[in-house]
């Protein structure tokens, strides 16, 4: 705008900045707090620049939290959850868009309804179907009249216990959807004539044309998966083997009840530990989960 | 809105739906639907089959003061953080959206908290609002027995409150930004040509053309509130102190999974699902009116 205001021009940017500053003060503070020994860290008030503990801190929260498993659990499960959801996404609504059969509509708002209730809010059913996931089968067949019975599969303590259920909401299969339905049908009728299947048309037109939608969808569901933290918490009770990074944030910070100063240094320096990677993934593919973000919530 | 084109192959499409269709089924609609059977049967102690209650299950949470006193705390809170972020995150987007020199650089920072694990950001302001160590105990140097969050409710209220607006700040103010920046310039140019100043456009132009991103963040934020928020509350205060933050999700957390009482929790959640799919609808209005330019 054409105009000048060098005074309003002033307070915009005090208050900018003051924002600015207000916002980093608790990431500021986690990491000065992760520089100190233990006495320094627990001084009132407590130093606001870093100390020389740093690394020192780091490694031993890194061996007490069992990090080197943990953080290759966390990002098996993220990858895993981020594919799953991709591909399911992508093929639910490829053949929504691009096949006409009558349940269509149907299976479009079964899995549209799947928006509406977060897993957290139904953790309770949720957690006695993983511990026997084929249990929902067994009763459909006993109810036709099949008294059939289905071994037990039990996904507590494993990666597809963690994995599958989070993959299990439809946040990315209108993404796709809304970016099938602009492709241009004449793609769709070129590709028939020069004799195409569906897999065909799928695999070598549609996939390279939504790779901005798949970075978009792929940044903010690695993200989220990294940050769940309710559902692990049920269903890994095999700490050693099936703890993810965001778990373990729990055990570092020793409850009031033993009596003795909390070791804030080596907690904090976890802390950083664990928020890490998403804050790496979100700076450094900022465009892609912006764009991911207001386009997977409308 | 449909194809002109199609492919006929319906094994193919059928192949394609399957995998969404079974794993929203089994961790979806079948949890759903057992949620609804628990909350009107009741586990007998010593094994067999559960047994019919009607709506026991419900009148016993209903008849319970520590429930109301859940459900008082979870609203104070969405009510709380959401005021208090969508108006930070609202003055933020205004002014970056003048763009002075600069304004990317606080786009790339504001929206940082978001990136973060709810109980990251728990354990952090758990520590920044400790009383015996951190960054606000300094406080009771000068004020003894001022601040304790472990002790006092209003203060371990205070303190999840701020560590969830801080979270949400970030993301409110991702949509207000795309939001201002969708309003033609062509409008606010013309308003500064009538002689109306930057604030007078800000408040008379800008922020009435981002209404229907407002109503749509105050449903999500609520959403998240109720939602997300176990995280900060199972780090700093795990309901406490004296239930004072209590929200709805650790409750049934806790009744479900400590207290090993299914049909009290599953009545529990019946009652959360509804109201978020409420919520929900509510948005669903919201999202239909959203201002469009042509």
């Amino acid at each position: 705008m054409i105009e000048r205001t060098p005074i309003l021009d002033f307070v915009t940017h005090a208050l900018l900045i003051f924002s600015l500053v207000a916002l980093l003060i608790p990431l500021w503070v986690v990491f000065v707090a992760a520089s100190h020994d233990f006495q320094t860290v627990n001084q009132v008030p407590m130093p606001l620049l870093p100390g020389g503990h740093f690394l020192e801190n780091i490694s031993t929260a890194w061996e007490r939290g069992n990090f080197e498993r943990v953080m290759l659990n966390s990002l098996i499960v993220a990858g895993g959850v981020t594919i799953g959801k991709i591909v399911t996404a992508a093929l639910s609504a490829f053949s929504i868009v691009y096949f006409s059969y009558r349940m269509r509509m149907v299976v479009f708002w079964l899995i549209f309804i799947t928006l509406m209730l977060p897993l957290e809010v139904r953790i309770v059913p949720t957690y006695a179907v993983a511990a026997d996931a084929l249990r929902p089968f067994e009763s459909m067949l006993n109810f036709i009249g099949l008294e059939i019975d289905l071994p037990q599969w039990n996904l507590l303590n494993s990666y597809s216990g963690l994995i599958l259920p989070l993959i299990a909401t439809a946040t990315g299969t209108f993404l796709y959807r809304q970016f099938f339905l602009t492709v241009p049908d004449e793609l769709t009728e070129a590709a028939k004539m020069d004799g195409a299947g569906p897999l065909r048309f799928f695999l070598q037109v549609l996939m390279p044309l939504s790779k901005t939608n798949m970075a978009a969808l792929a940044t903010i569901m690695f993200v989220w998966s990294w940050n769940q933290y309710l559902w692990p918490l049920l269903v890994v009770t095999d700490q050693q083997n099936f703890a993810t990074a965001t778990m373990q944030l729990q055990k570092v910070v020793p409850g009031p009840s033993f009596g003795e100063p909390p070791v804030w240094n080596v907690a904090m320096a976890a802390n950083l530990i664990v928020l890490t990677p998403p804050v790496l993934v979100t700076l450094l593919l900022q465009r892609w989960f912006v764009r991911g973000l207001i386009q997977t919530d409308k | 809105m449909e194809k002109r084109v199609t492919f006929s192959n319906l094994w193919l499409a059928a192949a394609f739906i399957a995998p969404q269709i079974i794993l929203i089924f089994v961790f979806f609609y079948w949890p759903t639907g057992e949620a609804f059977y628990w909350a009107v049967t009741l586990e007998p102690p010593f094994g067999g089959e559960n047994e019919w209650v009607g709506f026991q299950n419900f009148r016993n949470v209903f008849e319970d003061p520590k429930y109301w006193g859940s459900v008082q705390v979870s609203l104070a809170f969405a009510f709380c953080a959401t005021v208090l972020s969508l108006a930070i995150a609202a003055l933020l987007a205004l002014f970056v959206d003048r763009r002075l020199p600069g304004h990317q650089l606080y786009k790339f920072i504001y929206f940082l908290p978001y990136a973060l694990a709810a109980p990251a950001v728990g354990l952090a302001f758990r520590f920044i609002f400790s009383p015996e160590a951190g960054f606000v105990s300094a406080i009771n140097r000068i004020f003894p027995d001022l601040w304790n969050p472990a002790l006092d409710g209003n203060d371990a209220f205070i303190m999840i409150v701020l560590a969830q607006a801080w979270m949400m700040v970030g993301y409110n103010f991702i949509f207000f930004l795309a939001a201002l920046q969708s309003i033609p310039r062509t409008v606010t140019e013309a308003g500064a040509m009538d002689g109306a100043g930057v604030l007078r456009r800000m408040w008379d132009i800008q922020l009435p053309l981002i209404t229907p991103t407002l109503f749509f963040l105050i449903v999500i934020n609520i959403t998240d509130s109720f939602v997300n928020s176990f995280g900060i509350v199972d780090i700093t205060t795990a309901g406490g102190p004296a239930r004072a933050t209590d929200l709805m999700v650790y409750k049934i957390y806790a009744d479900g999974f400590q207290g090993k009482d299914y049909s009290l929790a599953a009545a529990q959640s019946i009652v959360l699902m509804l109201l978020i799919v409420a919520l929900t609808f509510i948005q669903f209005r919201y999202v239909e009116r959203r201002v469009h330019y042509s």
